[in-house]
């Protein structure tokens, strides 16, 4: 049986500064575990992308990583307002970002886009009212 | 291009990790977007930005960068200081503003990287 590794967190919703730091304990992690530095890239910044958008819009949420010898496996799962247009959203430049999120250097409408980008599957389950999960998956090759 | 090569075309003041000097840059982004940073990939990259938040230093950790710059004298606080110095980063500050401080540099030789 293969090894996995498996991280949770819990992301608080009322500290903007503190947001990114599970992205950063799984980039610490997946460093001293020698995976390859492109890979630790795509997996950390979809994932510091994730966690902002769950303290911008979401009030915080929890994201449980799995990390084996094939890749890490990543779900961000939130009980925030939920996305309406899932399509529109992943738009690059649609935003619902207040302006003082932009004001911290957020809101660009680059979220979403940038997740899949940097993702080898990427999906998406949302409801209004409900919330929203992301399970993102980073292969390694 | 070396680090101290951006401090001293941009007259740009080390605010911390002056033993990092002489790292190697190869592409430069400038932004107080921290999504449009995040989407720009390229080894080895400076950031400049107006922006001053942790999200700044979080950002530059994500892309593996060794380098901040903050343009039009803006300055981090001492929260964000001790970030960058944990996670191996210069952080710069000149008076120079965005447009100037990446015009000097893309004269001296630095390129951006386009957004994939």
């Amino acid at each position: 049986m293969e090894d996995v590794i498996k991280l949770h967190y819990v992301v608080p919703g009322d500290d903007f500064t503190r947001a990114g730091a599970a992205s950063g304990d799984v980039k610490r992690t997946l460093k001293q575990l020698g995976i390859s530095p492109a890979v630790i890239r795509n997996v950390s910044i979809a994932m510091y992308e994730g966690e902002i958008n769950m303290v911008i819009h979401a009030g915080g949420g929890e994201i449980d990583v799995e990390i084996t010898e094939n890749g890490i496996k990543m779900a961000l799962a939130d009980k925030g307002p939920g996305i309406a247009n899932v399509e529109l959203a992943m738009k690059e430049g649609y935003s619902t970002a207040p302006d003082n999120i932009r004001n911290l250097g957020f809101g660009a409408g680059m979220g979403l886009p940038n997740i899949k980008k940097y993702t080898d599957d990427f999906r998406i389950e949302t409801a209004v009212g409900v919330g929203t999960t992301l399970f993102l998956n980073v292969n390694i090759q | 291009m070396k680090v101290r090569d951006i401090q001293e075309i941009l007259n740009a003041e080390v605010i911390c990790r002056d033993d990092l000097l002489d790292t190697e840059v190869y592409a430069a982004c400038g932004s107080d977007m921290m999504s449009d940073v995040l989407a720009f990939v390229k080894e080895q990259a400076v950031m400049l930005t107006g922006l001053v938040n942790p999200q700044v230093v979080r950002t530059a950790e994500m892309m593996d960068m060794h380098c901040i710059v903050f343009v039009r004298g803006k300055r981090p606080d001492l929260n964000m200081i001790e970030m960058a110095e944990d996670r191996d980063m210069v952080m710069l500050c000149t008076d120079c503003e965005m447009f100037t401080s990446c015009g000097k540099l893309y004269s001296a030789g630095l390129r951006g990287g386009s957004a994939q």
